[in-house]
């Protein structure tokens, strides 16, 4: 498992372009995860669309998951795919449970566009930079964020 | 959801208009803001979330087993796709082989939903511009597949026919007969649609032209399936990171440069005959053998071992009171859905239940590009556009 995170050229490649982007990887059933901190997420996402060897343009995915009642309480996921090496990539990015926000993807990724509204929506963490920040699924006078762990399935009654 | 478009100042002639949720061509509870100049869009933007029932929170509160049944009613139109999605991220995570004969009843059913799923947007998009008889001949065919569903699963649409290790049973004596008569009168069906639109005058005064997105567009903001491959890009999960034994079929993938409304219309015509050639060969060569995985602890014994041996009883009990443990860890799994990339990304704690279960819609993503096809251009165009990217509200919603 360690050597085929070692070997990983895509790895290799961010870790040649800011030794201080990747926080921590983990590799589980052959996909990839790098945790990247959140100073250094805009730059390595722009590296690793336009990087000629790894050419990562489209991003399938954002969500995130909520660790309650760890800290820091939210990561959130990027899925990104290659259509040129058909390769996957997955990023995370930790994000502190007070106040919760972390830089949008959209200026590298329009497509992220609706995803971190999703997110914004269920989860309740701010996107800086973001140019329509809405709840996109949930009631615009919604309270609360109902895929946070300590949000009961049932709702509030 | 609610949302409005602010009025433009020194613009106090143009009119918002506000289309739907309740409108016929808008497949559902989509409702659109249009800001109008005469009949041309000046600003679009979509409001969605009137379907919302939360099925990622409820994933969280059932086991992996019980999961598959909410998953056929996100894309109701696609529902064994869906099924086969959230099994394979399961399987993934369990790292669980599957019986090769369950992996070609598997691509043979999916690639029926395929085409049932086309015959729909094809009725709709045409019944949307205008064609009317259209509707009735591909919801002819479509019942023929439903039927199919119905043997084997018996349901016509909330099928749960895939399960975790397999299927959830082998299927009933003779189904094969049902498909084979399908197979043989469907390419003549689809000569009839194409003689019916193809080279229709509307038909073309309607599509060609209408709703273009360029490649750099369509992968910028996320499109997959038919409608990235309708701008050119050759992009198949099928093919590029094959699945349940996709790679021992032979197929086409179906891709036009135009990026227009016409050329996704060709695209889904194309790829219902691939899909029907992936039928045909997964008939031929249907392997022999089980159709659950050997494993005993994550696959529910046969009614036989249930009632006559103790394991049999013990698993049994231990797996509908409990459900199984999937080791800690997270995939994803995307698939090739009708509608395109159809991904399910699973996290797991350890316990019987996901931690995490998001779904990454392809109708949610392709969704995107709507205003981007129809801004500058006439409110006519717009109902064709909804149309192409083929939206189906119940998994944008989820």
């Amino acid at each position: 498992m360690a050597s085929d995170t070692e070997s990983n050229l895509t790895l290799k490649k961010l870790k040649d372009f800011d030794p201080e982007a990747v926080e921590e990887t983990r590799t589980f059933r052959g996909e990839l995860t790098a945790y990247v901190r959140p100073a250094h997420f805009l730059r390595a996402c722009e590296f690793l669309r336009d990087e000629p060897d790894l050419k990562f343009n489209f991003l399938a995915d954002v969500t995130a998951l909520d660790l309650y009642p760890q800290e820091p309480r939210f990561e959130v996921v990027y899925h990104l795919l290659s259509l040129e090496t058909a390769q996957r990539l997955r990023l995370k990015v930790r994000v502190a449970g007070e106040n919760p926000h972390t830089a949008s993807a959209v200026p590298v990724w329009p497509a992220a566009n609706a995803f971190e509204r999703e997110v914004f929506d269920l989860f309740g963490i701010v996107f800086d930079g973001h140019p329509y920040l809405r709840r996109i699924l949930m009631p615009e006078e919604w309270d609360g964020h109902p895929l946070r762990k300590d949000y009961p399935t049932e709702g509030y009654r | 959801m609610s949302v409005t478009l602010e009025r433009i100042p020194g613009k106090e002639d143009q009119v918002i208009l506000s289309m739907g949720p309740q409108h016929p061509s808008t497949h559902g509870v989509l409702r659109l803001v249009l800001e109008l100049e005469g009949e041309t869009v000046i600003r679009a933007i979509y409001d969605i979330g009137y379907l919302h029932t939360g099925f990622e929170k409820s994933f969280e509160s059932k086991t992996y087993s019980q999961g598959i049944t909410l998953t056929d009613r996100m894309d109701y139109l696609a529902p064994l796709s869906n099924n086969l999605g959230f099994c394979l991220a399961t399987e993934k995570l369990l790292d669980l082989e599957i019986p090769p004969r369950a992996q070609w009843i598997r691509v043979l059913l999916t690639e029926l939903t395929r085409i049932q799923s086309h015959l729909v947007w094809l009725g709709t998009h045409a019944i949307d511009i205008g064609a009317m008889s259209v509707f009735l001949y591909c919801f002819r065919e479509r019942e023929e597949i439903l039927h199919i569903f119905e043997a084997v699963s018996g349901q016509r649409m909330m099928t749960s026919y895939f399960r975790v290790g397999g299927l959830a049973l082998e299927p009933p004596l003779g189904w094969l007969k049902g498909v084979q008569k399908f197979a043989k009168s469907f390419p003549a069906r689809i000569d009839e649609y194409e003689a019916l639109l193809t080279r229709n005058p509307i038909w073309l005064g309607r599509t060609e032209q209408v709703g273009y997105i360029s490649a750099e567009d369509a992968i910028a903001w996320g499109l997959s399936g038919p409608s990235l491959r309708g701008s050119g890009v050759d992009w198949d999960i099928r093919k590029k990171q094959p699945y349940s034994s996709y790679e021992k079929f032979d197929f086409k993938v179906a891709v036009r440069p135009e990026g227009d409304v016409y050329a996704r219309y060709r695209v889904r015509l194309e790829e219902m005959r691939q899909s029907l050639r992936i039928v045909n060969q997964a008939m031929e060569g249907l392997p022999d053998g089980p159709v659950k995985a050997n494993a005993p602890h994550i696959v529910l014994p046969d009614r036989e071992s249930m009632k006559t041996s103790i394991e049999g009883l013990i698993y049994h009990f231990k797996i509908v009171t409990e459900g199984f443990h999937p080791p800690v860890g997270e995939v994803y799994q995307a698939i090739e859905s009708p509608r395109g990339e159809l991904g399910f990304y699973m996290v797991s704690d350890g316990s019987p239940k996901p931690f995490r279960c998001h779904v990454r819609a392809p109708s949610f993503a392709n969704l995107q590009a709507l205003p981007k096809m129809i801004e500058g251009r006439l409110i006519a165009d717009v109902v064709a556009c909804i149309g192409t990217i083929d939206i189906v509200l119940g998994e944008v919603d989820r």
